[in-house]
């Protein structure tokens, strides 16, 4: 860094770096994304006993690639009456905010584009947004299951992001900061994985996962494009590269999903055996594992029903996790051991 | 900080522009969709100020809540643009004028506006020097200690208004057949189905 500001200047050299760090992060994210996809698949085949992808490759490994390449160069079709600026701005949209909210998601100590004070509240400012995407595009679209799609899409996400803010609140409470990498060093004890705050937020656990497969419309949430009533909702009259940006910008808000879990509850990068290196691996591997079971929830759990999924939402998630503010507060508060880390500087 | 100025004329520029588009698209979902725009350069002046926080509520609370609520009642509206067009002309006069009166009144306002004399002194007093405290840390601070009964007295009210709407809504449809989750989860083999050993050739 050092070397860059000397030769460049101070702000341009910091802009070269800073440039350097944002595209290592996407570009290496992009790649994960291509096999992850092909996990997904392969997963989802292994539960119904298919073969899955396997033909492209050693394995099938390069089948991502091969699909990057026909959605890349196959024909982009305009529905007749759309709005064209609006119906092309949805899905970038919806690609460039699942790619910026990695901007504060630490993967390692200090390995982190920017350590911003607000960072916990950013992603969920991010993550709030995205669902312009999906409105814009159901709407832009002019076609009737698009917008029964979108506006579906639109209601879910807004219901469940108020449980999402409330569970995040809880942990804030135990931390006492808004940054990210604070929630993870605040996670570092003696006991290993036991010092974690899945242990302390139990409950919120099974409740984040939840709200988080709902916020991302991952089966059994998947309404907005339930394909046996609404077609494939809001990306119906998508095709090639447009529809190619929704599929990663979707797949790529699961993949923040897993690394947001594995930061407030799962210790980042902190290793789970005292003794052992903390280092991002760690934080790789807890990300996989929370893939895997955000794979096979796809893979075993039937889709809900429109109605019941809104009143899962807020009559039950949000009492749930309303009340557990309330609790984790007063934990803290009268000092029950694990609630508060800021009272003992940890 | 040259770029910092630069910035700011970037983010000021793009916000007043959005917010004439707001009032000169035509189409009221690019309205809304301007106006989004506009939310968003304020919430990147903000961050420039280092107001970081109020910058990230603003984003939450008015892009990600507040215009979304907007956008799904716009795109439902069934507009009649040229009619709309037609009727701008007859009310632009009178548009004007409130224009021009509230630019009067709010320059009288502020060209006399002078600080109370103890008033820096008194929000001296709550306020924790900058440098010491992260501005997140400070409006807790000042929110949850200093002012905390102000605070809940403003959620009560909020409540209050929640309260009010949803009674002035809320319509008990007594011949809407319901259904009771709980009876439903309930429910076993043993107390729904039947099985009946039917003879051949008897029936029922």
């Amino acid at each position: 860094m050092d070397f860059m500001i000397n030769t460049f200047g101070l702000y341009f050299g910091t802009f070269l770096v800073i440039l350097g760090q944002a595209l290592l992060v996407v570009v290496l994210i992009l790649v994960a994304l291509a096999f992850l996809m092909y996990a997904d698949r392969k997963i989802w085949a292994a539960v119904q006993i298919r073969k899955g992808p396997n033909q492209v490759g050693v394995f099938g490994l390069l089948q991502s690639f091969a699909d990057f390449i026909k959605y890349i160069v196959k024909e982009i079709v305009v529905p007749a009456g759309a709005d064209k600026v609006v119906f092309f701005l949805a899905p970038a949209i919806t690609f460039m905010l699942a790619v910026v909210a990695w901007a504060v998601v630490p993967f390692a100590d200090g390995w982190v584009v920017s350590d911003i004070n607000v960072g916990i509240l950013y992603i969920f400012a991010v993550s709030s947004l995205e669902v312009y995407g999906v409105i814009m595009g159901g709407w832009a679209s002019n076609s009737k299951y698009a917008f029964l799609g979108s506006l579906r899409s639109a209601a879910q996400m807004i219901s469940y992001e108020v449980s999402i803010g409330l569970i995040i609140v809880g942990v804030l409470i135990s931390t006492g900061s808004l940054n990210l990498s604070e929630i993870v060093r605040a996670q570092d004890g003696n006991y290993g994985l036991f010092s974690w705050y899945w242990l302390p937020h139990l409950p919120m656990v099974w409740l984040f996962f939840v709200s988080a497969l709902a916020e991302t419309n991952r089966p059994p949430f998947d309404l907005p494009e339930a394909e046996s009533e609404l077609v494939a909702g809001y990306q119906v009259e998508y095709s090639s590269t447009p529809f190619l940006l929704y599929m990663i910008g979707e797949l790529m808000a699961v993949v923040l999903m897993t690394a947001l879990m594995s930061v407030l509850f799962f210790g980042g990068w902190l290793s789970p055996i005292p003794g052992l290196a903390d280092g991002i691996w760690w934080m790789v591997l807890k990300m996989a594992v929370l893939f895997f079971m955000f794979s096979m929830v796809k893979a075993l759990v039937p889709r809900f029903r429109y109605d019941q999924l809104m009143r899962l939402g807020w009559k039950v998630f949000l009492p749930m996790s309303l009340g557990w503010v309330v609790l984790v507060a007063a934990f803290a508060q009268y000092g029950v051991p694990g609630y508060a880390r800021w009272a003992v500087g940890g | 900080m040259v770029i910092v100025t630069l910035v700011f004329y970037l983010f000021a520029a793009i916000a007043v522009a959005s917010a004439m588009m707001v009032v000169l698209s035509r189409n009221p979902v690019h309205s809304v969709l301007w106006l989004i725009l506009t939310f968003f350069s304020a919430a990147a002046i903000f961050i420039l100020m280092g107001a970081e926080f109020i910058a990230m509520l603003l984003m939450i609370v008015y892009v990600g809540a507040v215009a979304v609520l907007f956008l799904f009642v716009v795109m439902m509206l069934d507009v009649d643009f040229a009619k709309l067009r037609g009727s701008v002309a007859q009310y632009t006069p009178l548009g004007l004028l409130i224009g021009l009166i509230l630019i009067a009144e709010l320059g009288m306002a502020y060209g006399t506006w002078i600080f109370a004399k103890d008033a820096p002194e008194m929000r001296a007093a709550v306020m924790p020097a900058p440098d010491q405290v992260e501005n997140t840390a400070a409006i807790g601070q000042i929110l949850y200690t200093d002012y905390v009964y102000m605070f809940q007295a403003a959620g009560l009210i909020l409540f209050v208004a929640m309260i009010g709407a949803i009674v002035l809504t809320m319509r008990h449809r007594p011949d809407v057949k319901r259904q009771n989750i709980l009876t439903q989860i309930y429910r076993d083999p043993a107390k729904s189905v039947e099985l009946k050993d039917i003879k051949p050739g008897q029936g029922l």
